[in-house]
């Protein structure tokens, strides 16, 4: 047995009306990588904050035993002073500032009144090496891609002489291939004795870097599962800990739905990228979609999955070179503008629900209406009662969790947003529904509403573009499947015919030459 | 329960509450002068033009925090045309139409630079703040032109004879005219409010509670007919009150009811998401910025009458008024959040600590001094209490 670096004890800690941790124990080994796991809002952030210092002592009851002595941390140095760093799920990089300002961001190196770049910079060099950055540090951090900006808060914490390190969820930004270059560093670390904590919601990356597992659920540790014994952690098993029942079957049957004629076929679909137009982001797609059908796309991230949604969507993305559009079976060319498409009954549902999608700021009766204003007003004057019944059908129809309907957006979990603009785009009325990963972020109790609710949709007829890069999601949803790779389609197949082998090796012989 | 419902009607009534806490330091202090009849009239008549430039304002604001630093300026160059109109013997109703649609004019040409080639507010009227002073200047030729056109006064306020006249006559020393309309507005105000609570309890939508319900009613009835009852005893309805009150009441319902308005709360909220619900988010902002040119125009005529002459210098500061009225008022600096009663809420609160500060002798660079600090506070009142959520 390797010694117990970290041992958190009996930890309570509640907020007004609410207790997040009841009465939590949690023990790290040295050189061990750990992974905490729970649904959204199961305790897992608000452990690690207790941890770090942001929730000072005494706002919370219990010991922290860190290297055999009992902490008291009252601010986020103090923690770090004892080697404890956290990385935050947002990325908190100022991208008009270099790396290394960044990295050294609140630790500056030198005398106060003035300080000394060329040490920041050399430094920072070194850090960056270590994560397997070949940029200069000198570089400005909004030239970087995210995957590098997670690196880059990585060599920030290294800097900081990390030895016990908390990854929250640190790929949740990251496409598959930075993913796992992430995960190896993490491997990379252990063997030179580092000891980490991860935060995260991927299963698959659990399974492949953690020793053992934690899960968290409503404030408690329900078990902590050992990775390296007698037996095999399935995924299953997990979740099972996670939601507290077995889930026997993650994504529900869709029964004796029609599939119809074709609803929507792109053609030949080019778009350039709306700056850089030497690039094409989507490069001569063509595909289409039946009534009452859902049609998986998947690809990587940066694949174009997502610009050529936008570009159908009223060109609300890049412009487009070539390609024709058919609804129904006519040719028909949209203007340059979503209302133009929403016309048309296209619906585009946004992967960035805070940023592109919901109004935080105003009340779910607000968001569910936005689309479609025109139908529940007369004469461009809105009839409130009507809006209300409105917004309340599909509370009741989506089963969003809420006191009312007058709640603001901002105030509702991840999943009751991710119904609340569902709900939006189905208010507009629309004949095809372009999802783009309607289930990220989302806890697996909400992913499995979502799920239900795309067989509904279906079942009612409407045609459903589901872009995902969650594999089992594609293969388990769809009724076929498009595969998208640097701007191309690379591939097609009927939904019984995939495998995640067969998908991925698809990817990885079309290359990836962008 | 008690004390969680008593914290969240302090939350949601701060501002009420301010008020009439600073009325009553001020009923001591100036030993009740401040609600002498005059004085009472007067915080109407003399802050007419923050109403409605607040009021513009506040649509710009609610885009993104968005403010026009313009409409002193514009206030000023359209006061002088019209002075100018006046001054030849022009038709006053002419005047009038030429007043509003440059401010208009003005509104759109501001809108079109913000809207439609993305240049950032603050730096388009900025400018329009420069060049509507220097054209103001232009068109007087420096000098203050004043206005003897009696209609034009009467109508919009300005003047010995600018109150609606009294159709009933003195009942002791009260304008009935204006008594009777304050009952009936008051008995308007009640009925509706009532209507629409119990068409919401019968749908089962969510709804206050009877009591909050009932003393919101009753509160507002009772401010209406103490208003009307105090402007009674003094010459009756000054004809700007209507001016005001017509704007408030339109642009309340277009905040509230219309399309338009939706779209001004949903571009302030999240621009992007707007955008890609399908509404023209560029055609929403050129309506924010013209329709504030517009009220610029009307704020205009409001002020030429009240000062019975045009002025180079008139409308100093206004957009500053305006402007912290719609803060107070509770609108976010960052777009999305505010309303037409926070922003008339802010300019009484603001016309009472003027003319409290006025009646006491304290000099206008103090008063200066606590305006400034009043705004700080009740922004600090918003952040610390968004913070604490």
């Amino acid at each position: 047995m390797a010694k117990i670096i970290l041992e958190m004890k009996n930890i309570t800690k509640t907020f007004p009306g609410v207790k997040a941790l009841d009465n939590v124990n949690f023990q790290v080994e040295e050189g061990e990588i750990h992974a905490l796991v729970g649904e959204n809002g199961a305790g897992k952030s608000t452990l690690m904050n207790v941890l770090s210092g942001i929730y000072p002592y005494g706002t919370y009851e219990g010991d922290i035993v860190y290297e055999g002595e009992v902490c008291k941390f009252h601010k986020i140095k103090d923690s770090e002073s004892k080697g404890i760093v956290i990385i935050h799920q947002e990325l908190a990089l100022v991208p008009e500032m270099t790396i290394g300002e960044n990295m050294y961001l609140g630790n500056e190196i030198g005398r106060k009144s003035a300080i000394d770049w060329d040490k920041t910079y050399s430094e920072a060099d070194k850090y960056l090496k270590m994560v397997g950055l070949t940029e200069s540090s000198k570089t400005k951090v909004k030239e970087i891609g995210t995957g590098k900006q997670q690196l880059v808060e990585i060599a920030k914490a290294l800097s900081k002489h990390a030895r016990l390190l908390i990854l929250d969820e640190p790929t949740s930004s990251l496409n598959e291939e930075d993913s796992k270059a992430l995960l190896d560093l993490m491997l990379g670390f252990k063997k030179q004795g580092m000891t980490m904590i991860i935060i995260t919601h991927k299963l698959n990356e659990v399974a492949y870097v953690s020793d053992k597992i934690t899960v968290v659920r409503d404030g408690s540790t329900i078990e902590t599962l050992d990775c390296h014994g007698a037996e095999q952690i399935s995924e299953d098993r997990i979740i099972k800990g996670m939601v507290g029942r077995e889930m026997t079957n993650r994504f529900p049957k869709r029964e004796n739905v029609a599939i119809g004629d074709v609803m929507m076929e792109v053609s030949n679909w080019t778009v350039q990228h709306p700056k850089y137009t030497e690039r094409n982001v989507v490069n001569d797609v063509s595909m289409y979609v039946r009534k009452g059908e859902v049609v998986g796309i998947y690809g990587l991230m940066g694949a174009g999955r997502t610009e050529l949604a936008m570009s159908i969507f009223g060109q609300s993305y890049g412009t487009l070179l070539s390609g024709t559009l058919k609804l129904d079976g006519k040719e028909v060319r949209l203007k340059k503008t979503p209302l133009d498409a929403i016309k048309h009954k296209i619906a585009y549902v946004t992967e960035d629900r805070k940023g592109n999608g919901l109004v935080l700021s105003q009340s779910i009766r607000v968001n569910t209406t936005l689309a479609n204003l025109g139908g529940v007003s007369k004469n461009t004057v809105l009839d409130t009662d009507a809006e209300y019944a409105a917004a309340e059908e599909y509370r009741k129809k989506l089963n969003t969790k809420t006191p009312s309907v007058e709640q603001l957006v901002g105030n509702l979990s991840g999943g009751n947003q991710q119904k609340v603009l569902l709900a939006k785009w189905m208010f507009a009325e629309p004949d095809v529904l372009i999802l783009d990963e309607p289930t990220r972020g989302i806890d697996v109790g909400a992913k499995y509403e979502i799920y239900c609710i795309i067989n509904d949709l279906a079942k009612a007829g409407k045609s459903v573009i589901m872009i995902s890069s969650e594999l089992p999601e594609v293969i388990g949803m769809s009724d076929r499947i498009y595969i998208m790779n640097a701007s191309r389609i690379v591939g097609e197949m009927k939904a019984e015919e995939a495998t995640q082998e067969n998908i991925m090796s698809m990817i990885l012989a079309s290359g990836r030459g962008d | 329960m008690q004390t969680r419902s008593a914290k969240a009607f302090f939350k949601k009534n701060t501002m009420i509450i301010a008020l009439v806490v600073v009325i009553l330091f001020f009923y001591w202090r100036t030993g009740g002068t401040i609600l002498l009849p005059q004085n009472v009239n007067n915080l109407f008549s003399q802050n007419a033009y923050v109403f409605v430039l607040g009021t513009g304002m506040l649509l710009c604001i609610l885009t993104g925090g968005n403010i026009d630093l313009s409409v002193g300026s514009v206030v000023c160059f359209t006061g002088g045309i019209g002075a100018v109109m006046l001054d030849r013997d022009m038709n006053w109703l002419l005047t009038v139409i030429v007043m509003l649609a440059v401010g208009l004019a003005i509104g759109m040409f501001q809108g079109f630079w913000i809207a439609y080639v993305s240049v950032p507010p603050f730096i388009a009227t900025l400018a329009g703040m420069y060049a509507f002073r220097g054209l103001s200047n232009v068109v007087l030729q420096g000098y203050s032109i004043g206005v003897d056109n009696t209609t034009f006064l009467n109508v919009f306020g300005g003047g010995a004879d600018c109150y609606i006249p009294d159709f009933i006559g003195k009942v002791g020393n009260l304008n009935m005219t204006c008594m009777i309309a304050g009952i009936i507005i008051a008995v308007l105000f009640v009925v509706l409010n009532i209507k629409t609570w119990i068409t919401r309890k019968v749908k089962g939508y969510t709804n206050d509670s009877m009591t909050s319900e009932l003393a919101k009613v009753a509160v507002m009835a009772i401010l209406i007919l103490y208003i009307t009852w105090k402007l009674a005893q003094f010459k009756g309805i000054p004809t700007v009150v209507i001016w005001i009150l017509a704007v408030l009441l339109i642009y309340n319902y277009i905040s509230q009811k219309t399309a338009i308005g939706r779209y001004l709360y949903a571009v302030g909220g999240n621009r992007k998401a707007t955008e890609l619900s399908g509404v023209n988010t560029k055609r929403v902002f050129f309506i924010a910025y013209s329709n504030m040119g517009l009220l610029a125009g009307l704020a205009g005529i409001l002020t030429l009458a009240r000062m019975v002459q045009g002025n180079p210098t008139f409308g100093l500061g206004y957009e500053m008024d305006a402007i912290a009225a719609c803060f107070i008022g509770g609108a976010s600096a960052y777009g999305g959040i505010g309303a037409v009663p926070g922003t008339v809420i802010g300019a009484v609160l603001l016309g009472v600590i003027n003319q409290g500060m006025s009646i006491m002798g304290v000099s206008t660079n103090y008063q200066s001094v606590v305006k400034g600090l009043v705004l700080l506070i009740a922004v600090l009142f918003d952040v610390v209490s968004k913070k604490k959520e």
